[in-house]
């Protein structure tokens, strides 16, 4: 009887917007190509075939902000270095991601007291995973990663997760 | 680098001599444990020491590889500029020291070396000594609005970059 009868079966999923936009994000993150000091050599290598970022979807690199979600500030952040990196923030489009690798990011690491390293990149901009060590290795970035992943998939459409 | 002197056009010591010899009143040998033979001179003839040192055949120090500043804080004068030059064609080297008041401007080498604009303009921007003569005497390190040089002795450190954690 009637048209449609039989004729989608295959073809519906039932799932809530959230579950869809999540998983859509989470399992395509555009990583921003900005690497501050030695932490970035560790993200070069995580993007490459050894530790391979492309099994979960982040392996392009992209020049432009207006083409990432994902920052991952991969080295120390200079007082000079700053203004610009909010500026690079502040151009990419919503929903957007950020991670702090490594000790300097995180807390200035060796150079806490120093008179040219801002000391968290927290002050400059909001920072969703934090990723600690001096340089992390690539399965320690990776392990962050998905990190953010599990974050993304709480949220709601309503509001970012936390 | 210390050893290969031996071949050379003028040996270590020979190129301490001539300089001395050349600038009776003005240069001097500086007894420090370093590997490179160094010579002292006095700010004013700085300029002409550097153009002897790279146009006399036998020196030809063609090669300007560092220019450090130094704060000694209660020495007078207070700055030391160190210059550590290379000659390729001879193979031999050199470190030359000056002494800098607080108000006193060094002539630029710029002229001499085109390699010392970049490490003058470091100088000046941590350290705050002027260099007259270079052609674009700016901060290189850091951002052109910052106050105060510091890798003074007597730089105070912003509140906001003192470690709480002690």
């Amino acid at each position: 009887m009637g048209v449609i009868e039989n004729r989608f079966g295959p073809n519906i999923i039932v799932t809530t917007v959230d579950k869809a936009i999540n998983w859509a994000r989470k399992c395509s993150l555009w990583p921003l190509g900005f690497g501050l000091a030695c932490c970035a050599i560790e993200m070069i290598s995580t993007g490459a075939s050894r530790y391979d970022l492309a099994r979960f979807g982040m392996e392009v690199f992209r020049a432009s902000p207006r083409q990432a979600d994902l920052m991952i500030i991969a080295g120390t952040v200079t007082k000079k270095i700053a203004p610009r990196l909010r500026l690079l923030y502040e151009q990419m489009p919503e929903k957007k991601y950020v991670v702090a690798m490594g000790g300097c990011a995180i807390a200035g690491g060796p150079f806490y007291d120093s008179y040219s390293v801002v000391k968290r990149v927290d002050l400059i901009v909001p920072v969703d995973v934090y990723i600690p060590g001096c340089a992390p290795r690539p399965e320690a970035l990776l392990h962050g990663l998905l990190k953010l992943r599990e974050k993304i998939d709480r949220e709601t459409i309503a509001r970012k997760g936390n | 680098m210390g050893d290969s002197s031996e071949e050379n056009a003028a040996g270590r010591s020979t190129i301490i001599d001539l300089l001395i010899k050349t600038f009776p009143d003005s240069a001097s040998v500086v007894q420090e444990r370093i590997n490179w033979p160094a010579v002292r001179v006095k700010l004013a003839v700085l300029p002409e020491v550097a153009r002897f040192l790279r146009e006399s055949p036998d020196l030809a120090f063609d090669y300007l590889t560092c220019v450090s500043g130094i704060d000694l804080k209660d020495r007078s004068p207070r700055f030391d500029l160190v210059y550590h030059l290379v000659s390729l064609q001879h193979k031999h080297v050199l470190v030359l020291k000056v002494g800098v008041g607080e108000d006193e401007e060094v002539p630029s080498l710029v002229s001499v070396w085109k390699g010392a604009d970049w490490h003058e303009r470091e100088a000046y921007d941590l350290l705050g000594i002027s260099f007259s003569g270079h052609p674009d005497l700016r901060r290189i390190l850091l951002p052109d609005e910052w106050k105060g040089h510091p890798l003074r002795k007597d730089y105070v450190l912003a509140e906001e970059d003192k470690f709480a954690g002690d």
